[in-house]
């Protein structure tokens, strides 16, 4: 029952957040500011994690194949499936839920519970509309760029420690990551990574936006919307794949 | 000019406003007083559409404000402007940036004319040099006069203050008393102030209801409030040592 409700006050919410802007020329300018702060803002540790995980895959393939009936490039292979299918699209998503997902909450909480957004809509202002459509669509259109650079720095890490340790040659991990490639791989996880960008932002929002109380609450929030955004990332996962790759 | 008729509100079981009727009248400055709690902001609240009321009416000029859309109301809305008892002040803006917000969503004024209008405005606050700071580094009482100069910028036919004076030392509070009366005279504007301070009340009281436990209990101006024999005004006006104190003197000075 009490799914059936959030499932409704998150409908009703969108619907406000997709109504007409008041002014898009400001709602433009919010956008590139969210595109700066979510987007470029998380560079960083996109780049860390995506060098450090392609690496470790590289490691763990190499580990699991030491078989003189696997061929060593399957290395290559493995490592770029695993960042390109799951890595980038998902894991990456998951840590940006952490990440930008509570920013957000504890952003528009914090505007909730000082009556920020009370301020804006006895302005006239659709609170919903001018907050939370600007992040969603910066982040619908940011995150597909950083997981892509995410893809590239998987791959890059793994080439580069596999080498540095040894356990394949620069030769085979560059042929295995070009064996067999099929492009679509790349569109099934930047197909992902949009559907992954609009729950981050939307759940999170919708738990700042619902927030009553004090600081205890917007912390609480924050949590919420981490935990609900990563479940429902992994529910699309699933429901996608199945689409996509099924 | 606005108009409370019969409004209620409960939330749950709990009945909050209990059949309220009040005129805020046009160019004076409107009190709502009582004790914490007893649903002054819940009815501020009402007036500006933030909470539906279950029963009444609120009028502006006429104009049943309850019964409108969102679309309707969104134009009288942008005839409002609110002082919050923190300043709601947006945290990632200026000064500056604060006050030419409703300018740069509601109006076609160039980045010029609106630095204009932002500098008239804080200029009218008595605040200079401020524009470029943030509101975490401004004191409380700075913070609610930006928000004043924000709520003026629009040039508004209605002002709502939910207490103005919280948190602020009495010199401080006589400085935005003054500030709201004088707006208030200045631009004819209707204003609502929510408030459980006296001093507010005996500063700019044109027209006081008292608000206890939900209901009216009692209306007039702040002069009748100190010679009124209504228990419940007389607990409330002089529940400190200090006002009984006054109104001893006063009492053996009429004798």
């Amino acid at each position: 029952m009490n799914t059936i409700r959030h499932l409704g006050a998150y409908y009703l919410l969108m619907a406000r957040v997709f109504s007409r802007p008041e002014k898009p020329a400001l709602y433009r300018r919010q956008t590139f500011a969210e595109i700066e702060k979510l987007g470029l803002g998380s560079l960083g540790i996109v780049a860390i994690i995506s060098i450090f995980m392609g690496a470790v895959i590289t490691i763990q393939a190499a580990f699991g194949f030491e078989s003189p009936w696997i061929p060593l490039y399957a290395v290559g292979v493995t490592t770029r499936d695993s960042v390109l299918l799951e890595f980038s699209p998902t894991i990456v998503s998951l840590i940006l839920a952490g990440k930008v997902g509570s920013n957000i909450a504890s952003e528009i909480g914090t505007m909730k519970v000082s009556e920020q957004i009370d301020a804006l809509e006895i302005m006239g202002i659709n609170s919903a509309s001018y907050l939370i459509l600007p992040k969603i669509i910066a982040a619908v259109f940011i995150n597909p760029f950083l997981i892509v650079i995410s893809m590239f720095l998987g791959l890059l890490g793994g080439y580069l420690f596999g080498v540095l340790t040894g356990v394949v040659t620069p030769h085979e991990y560059v042929y295995g990551i070009q064996f067999d490639f099929r492009p679509f791989k790349v569109v099934y996880a930047l197909a992902k990574t949009v559907v992954f960008a609009f729950i981050i932002t939307s759940v999170a929002s919708y738990h700042g936006y619902r927030t009553k109380g004090g600081a205890l609450e917007v912390g609480q929030s924050s949590t919420k919307a981490v935990v609900y955004s990563s479940i429902v990332i992994l529910i699309f996962n699933f429901i996608l794949t199945q689409l996509l790759l099924a | 000019m606005i108009e409370l008729r019969n409004i209620s509100k409960s939330f749950g079981d709990k009945e909050v406003i209990k059949n309220f009727s009040f005129v805020c009248e046009k160019g004076k400055t409107n009190l709502i007083i009582g004790a914490s709690g007893s649903g002054k902001t819940v009815t501020m609240k009402c007036m500006v559409g933030l909470f539906e009321p279950n029963s009444g009416q609120v009028l502006y000029d006429g104009e049943n404000f309850t019964g409108m859309s969102l679309k309707d109301r969104k134009k009288i809305r942008r005839e409002m402007g609110m002082l919050f008892q923190g300043g709601a002040l947006f945290d990632s803006m200026t000064v500056e940036q604060n006050v030419i917000f409703p300018l740069s969503m509601f109006t076609e004024m160039s980045d010029e004319e609106k630095r204009e209008r932002a500098n008239f405005c804080l200029t009218r606050v008595n605040l200079e040099n401020v524009n470029h700071l943030y509101p975490s580094e401004i004191s409380g009482g700075m913070k609610k006069r930006v928000a004043i100069a924000r709520a003026i910028s629009l040039q508004p036919k209605y002002l709502f203050c939910d207490e103005p004076n919280s948190g602020l030392d009495p010199k401080t509070s006589i400085v935005i008393d003054e500030l709201i009366r004088e707006i208030t005279y200045e631009y004819q504007i209707t204003t609502l102030v929510i408030t459980h301070d006296m001093g507010s009340v005996m500063e700019i009281g044109d027209r006081v209801a008292f608000f206890h436990d939900g209901q009216k209990a009692w209306e007039g101006d702040k002069n009748q409030i100190l010679e009124t024999d209504n228990q419940l005004v007389v607990d409330f006006v002089y529940a400190s040592e200090f006002m009984k104190e006054v109104r001893r003197i006063k009492r053996s000075a009429t004798k």
